[in-house]
């Protein structure tokens, strides 16, 4: 039996305010008519607008949501999803994905800052950049992401996995400076070049770089990497990212910190590196 | 104390069921079929992947760790290896052997696995151990051994799943958080193989272990998958709960009454089945008679029976009738 189609959402212009599309999600829209998700209010800053001023519609099964056409006026986008699939087919504001905590979020183009920030559960794969801040910690908040799965196929703006607690960030293209700053646990990987000093007060977790031409001078070598352990890393990331499965097979330099603080965490890089 | 295989009554005293008669009997290639039934019973069961750098050592691994694990009576365990797994199927990609652990409880059980891990899997050179079975019910593996750590270990959440890697002298060993634990699983399945003379009995129980070692998620605990002192529940000596089962023994033929032996009967060896499910159990017995049975009387076995209480103590009964090839 063929699935019915799903809801899609299509932008009528480019939008003259920022938005909040954090309604816009699969949970929030199931059980409503196209009138009432037309009706929807979405919070903005001058003039009120409702879905349907911005948005051309065409009905269809809520847990797999398109909106077709994006802009970085577009904050909050699939905030908070508690399941189903979402596809922007263009660019995010900022927050992406704040606080998922399951399904899967698609965007096609890039993602402005604090994109994946409290993520708990789920999938956001973001096909171009990603700003500051990637599955990092709100200003104000006390931890960055705690569980789930991001993967940027582009590059990541400064301090992406600040305060990292739990889950897995994936960074095909390069890194801004100070990835993996203050994490707590968790995996981050930036197969390209990693900006500088990476892993700043790292606590736990583990960071795999492609390249770190600044590292701090807080971090120790502490030999060869396991190769159990890259063999299993390489093998669990091989369904992500290819790139960062075979990153993670050939990453076999270890160096132990940040011993600034706690000390347990880890920096692999491939030899050359 | 000699060894015992699991507890097993005379079938004609202790029941009341008689020794089963020729017309009790169906015969393939010669070889005489008993028209009974093994009566086997719940236990819980889990499976472990045990890896290495190579299969040398990960059989290594898991030959110590199945180490006298041939019955719970004694041993707080019944184990073995199920099957060596590819290296392009387990999750570090090397060679990978799967083990099976049973037991009557899963308090036992989940002591059993971590003194068994601990002492046997995290000590040999290059292993890592991964959980063998998904279930809903779980045991602690690593989640019991990274202690041995002293806080230097390291959690790693990734794929769905939960590993602990361990500060070792030769690197890390990398176990999983968890294993799957089943309350599905059967143990005591068994068939009782009578020959005419003792190269032929371990002739058929040869064929049958090697049979049974390529059905999945059943093994056959004992020594080579072989017992030979079937026992039977009590004794004269009071201190004694098993003693040999006598009726089955051939040098007690002609002395005691009731002997299960006829005359062309000069040697009995039996081979007991665990498995994670009951279908698994049954698949193996049916492999285990395939294999004995083409031997014919005069290789291998000429009789094959299978031991049980009367059916009143186990609720799986494994009728030797029905598994027939």
């Amino acid at each position: 039996m063929r699935a019915p189609a799903g809801l899609r959402l299509t932008l009528r212009s480019d939008p003259e305010q920022r938005l909040d599309l954090s309604p816009l999600v699969p949970h929030r829209l199931a059980g409503m008519d196209a009138g009432a998700i037309e009706r929807l209010a979405l919070n903005t800053t001058r003039r009120p607008v409702v879905v349907g001023d911005l948005f051309r519609l065409r009905p269809g099964d809520p847990a797999r949501l398109a909106i077709t056409g994006g802009s970085e006026r577009f904050d909050e986008v699939g905030a908070g999803m508690q399941g189903g699939e979402l596809v922007l087919d263009g660019d995010a504001g900022f927050g992406a994905g704040r606080g998922m905590v399951a399904g899967t979020l698609r965007i096609a183009g890039s993602a402005g800052d604090h994109a994946a920030c409290d993520l708990r559960g789920g999938t956001i794969e973001i096909a171009g950049d990603a700003g500051a801040f990637l599955g990092g910690a709100r200003p104000g908040e006390r931890g960055g992401m705690r569980g789930g799965t991001v993967l940027v196929l582009g590059d990541a703006g400064a301090r992406a996995g600040d305060h990292l607690r739990r889950g897995l960030i994936v960074i095909e293209g390069h890194a801004g400076d100070h990835p993996g700053s203050r994490m707590v646990a968790g995996t981050l990987v930036v197969c390209g070049t990693a900006g500088a000093l990476p892993g700043y007060l790292l606590r736990r977790g583990t960071l795999v770089l492609g390249r770190a031409p600044s590292l701090s001078p807080t971090f120790v070598d502490s030999g060869a990497t396991d190769p159990v352990f890259a063999r299993l890393l390489a093998r669990l990331l091989r369904p992500v990212s290819q790139r960062a499965a075979r990153l993670a097979a050939t990453a076999t330099r270890r160096l132990a910190g940040d011993m600034a603080v706690l000390g347990k965490g880890e920096l692999l890089l491939p030899d050359r590196a | 104390m000699p060894a015992v295989t699991r507890q097993r009554r005379q079938p004609d005293r202790r029941t009341g069921r008689a020794a089963a008669s020729p017309r009790d009997r169906m015969t393939r290639n010669g070889v005489r079929i008993d028209d009974t039934f093994a009566e086997a019973f719940d236990m819980r069961g889990t499976a472990l992947l045990i890896t290495a750098p190579t299969r040398r050592w990960a059989r290594q691994a898991a030959v110590t760790m199945t180490g006298f694990a041939t019955s719970i009576i004694a041993c707080g365990a019944e184990a073995a290896i199920d099957a060596e797994v590819a290296a392009e199927e387990t999750p570090d990609g090397r060679p990978g052997v799967r083990v099976l652990m049973f037991s009557g409880s899963s308090g036992e059980l989940q002591k059993q696995v971590q003194n068994r891990v601990g002492q046997c899997v995290l000590t040999s050179p290059g292993s890592a151990c991964y959980a063998g079975l998904e279930a809903a019910e779980t045991l602690k593996l690593g989640d019991a051994l990274r202690y041995f750590g002293d806080g230097w270990q390291i959690s790693k959440r990734l794929g769905g799943r939960h590993f602990w890697r361990v500060p070792v002298m030769d690197g890390e060993f990398v176990c999983e958080g968890t294993t799957g634990m089943t309350r599905q699983a059967v143990g005591g399945g068994n068939l009782i193989l009578m020959a005419r003379s003792a190269a032929g009995a371990l002739r058929a129980a040869e064929a049958v272990v090697d049979a049974i070692g390529a059905v999945p998620d059943a093994i056959a605990p004992f020594p080579g998958g072989i017992a030979r002192s079937g026992s039977k529940v009590g004794s004269k000596y009071k201190a004694l709960m098993a003693s040999t089962n006598h009726a089955y023994c051939p040098t007690l033929r002609g002395i005691v009454p009731d002997t299960e032996l006829g005359e062309d009967i000069a040697a009995v060896l039996e081979i007991v089945i665990d498995g994670l499910t009951p279908e698994a159990v049954a698949a193996a017995m049916r492999a285990g008679l395939a294999a004995a049975i083409p031997l014919g009387p005069e290789h291998g076995a000429v009789r094959i029976g299978a031991g049980n209480y009367g059916g009143k103590l186990g609720r799986h009964h494994f009728h030797l009738r029905e598994l027939l090839p």
